[in-house]
């Protein structure tokens, strides 16, 4: 029996893969066909769900990794074998597939190109993902606000779009932190933060995504550099349901 | 291992464990007073409403019928609560009779935090929200009281077998 | 055990309504801290959904989802104030 969407209210939809590609050798960014995809903010989320043929269900939040295009939506996953989710997406899902999605949701770890104040972005890990649909969404609207990315990745061959990140961009300044290169183990710290993020008196919008440890380490250290809490929007990753 | 909030940590200098009547008459117990009761080791296995169930697994600690032995009552019905604010409730009768345990060791070893030690409720025969993790009292009522999931949705009683997880099932 | 943000929360929470309610300001009945829900500290590792103030860490919300319905427990919260 066909049952009608209400109007504004959440409800899954069919989600074909078009076409995938590597990102680093443990990441895989996957793009999906969602017809009717009513479009999305730079820093919304989504659910995915797989469904086994007994009937079985897994489900898991991804932040959607493209700024609005359409019918076209893009996920970053991670291969790791954590859940039941991401390693089917990352090894097993092939071009043609199906999966079912709704979203976006979250409106609060959101930038809107309507946004006029200086950005802080600060990553850690894959955490990445939602700032780099910020990155997108800023040169999808031609943006002029000056956007600030710190980058703590384990490696230089952890780093997410790469490619992308290296080309020089008007207004948006990258820097990183290595946690594991060269044999030295190191964290993000104050003077990360106070070098390459903005002075809190240009009272910028501050983003940080990550692990839980490290949200709560760079946002700590934002609230002691000044910036107003309400200011600092975090998102910490974990499990949430497979 | 689920968990609705921070694992609290209790020091076993200020733990207690407190059953109270519905008359508002209190026995209580030290962690030291605890161990010094004549203690049991079963082995059951585990029903968790998210579905999995985990088998033989074994515990040690003091029998339910042990702490309620000198406890004068006419309730039908108990109300765990635990360090860090979780309550559960069912009837009182569930924990008598060689049913229910305060346990403290589990698999040979001090029962950690995480797993909800430093002592918990054991309740193998009803779903595992039942046996309250962290658990410090049981409050003894002549009605039913409904607790943390009990009042969000999560069934009465809880048993397993009959698949009772949410109200109505 | 971990928690995650309250941005958590928007999927399960836009189930049910029709706004977003993941941006809304809400007061913790129990410290009195106000605060969006997205910055709550969710813990997804148990029965269902249960939401706690950054503050003092009480519980604000609790979601539990069952196969035929929700259930949706805000008493720990004074009010939302919902952007519209």
């Amino acid at each position: 029996m066909a049952r009608t969407a209400l109007p504004g209210r959440l409800t899954w939809r069919v989600a074909t893969l078009s076409s995938l590609h590597d990102e680093t050798a443990t990441a895989r960014s996957l793009v999906f066909d969602v017809p009717g995809w009513p479009g999305h903010l730079a820093g919304q989320h989504v659910d995915v769900r797989l469904t086994a043929e007994d009937g079985y269900s897994a489900q898991r939040s991804y932040s959607l990794a493209s700024a609005t295009d359409g019918d076209r939506v893009e996920l970053t996953v991670q291969k790791v074998p954590d859940g039941e989710v991401s390693p089917y997406l990352g090894d097993v899902l092939k071009p043609g597939d199906q999966v079912e999605l709704r979203g976006p949701v979250g409106g609060w770890f959101v930038w809107r190109p309507t946004d006029t104040a200086p950005v802080l972005l600060v990553a850690g890990g894959s955490g990445i993902v939602p700032l780099m649909a910020m990155i997108r969404a800023r040169r999808a609207a031609s943006s002029r606000v000056p956007f600030r990315l710190i980058y703590s990745a384990r490696t230089p061959d952890d780093v997410l779009y790469a490619a992308e990140l290296r080309r020089l961009e008007g207004g948006l300044d990258v820097s990183y932190v290595f946690t594991r290169a060269g044999g030295q183990r190191r964290r993000i710290g104050v003077a990360d933060v106070n070098t390459h993020g903005w002075p809190a008196d240009f009272q910028p919008d501050c983003f940080v995504c990550g692990p839980t440890g490290f949200v709560e380490t760079v946002a700590d250290i934002l609230v002691a550099l000044g910036h107003e809490p309400r200011k600092v929007k975090t998102e910490r990753f974990g499990p949430t349901g497979g | 291992m689920l968990s609705a909030g921070p694992t609290p940590r209790i020091p076993l200098e200020s733990w207690q464990f407190a059953i109270t009547t519905e008359a508002g008459q209190q026995h209580h117990w030290s962690w030291l007073e605890l161990l010094a009761l004549p203690s049991q080791t079963p082995t059951v296995d585990l029903h968790c409403v998210t579905k999995w169930s985990k088998l033989s697994t074994s515990w040690r600690g003091v029998s339910l019928d042990v702490l309620l032995e000198e406890v004068e009552t006419a309730a039908d019905f108990a109300l765990a609560h635990s360090y860090g604010g979780y309550t559960t409730n069912l009837p009182l009768e569930d924990l008598l009779d060689g049913q229910a345990w305060i346990v403290y060791e589990y698999d040979g070893a001090p029962l950690p935090p995480e797993h909800g030690g430093p002592a918990r409720l054991l309740v193998p025969h009803l779903y595992l929200w039942k046996s309250a993790k962290w658990v410090r009292g049981i409050q003894l009522l002549l009605e039913d009281e409904p607790g943390f999931w009990e009042t969000a949705g999560y069934h009465d009683y809880g048993d397993p077998w009959r698949e009772q997880r949410y109200q109505g099932d | 055990m971990t928690y995650v943000d309250g941005n958590a929360l928007a999927g399960p929470l836009r189930e049910i309504f029709a706004v977003d309610l993941t941006a809304a300001s809400g007061q913790c009945v129990a410290c009195g801290q106000t605060g969006p829900v997205a910055a709550l500290r969710v813990y997804t590792s148990a029965p269902g959904l249960v939401a706690r103030c950054p503050g003092c860490d009480e519980v604000v919300l609790r979601l539990v989802r069952g196969p035929s319905g929700a259930w949706l427990d805000l008493r720990g919260c004074v009010s939302l104030q919902i952007p519209l």
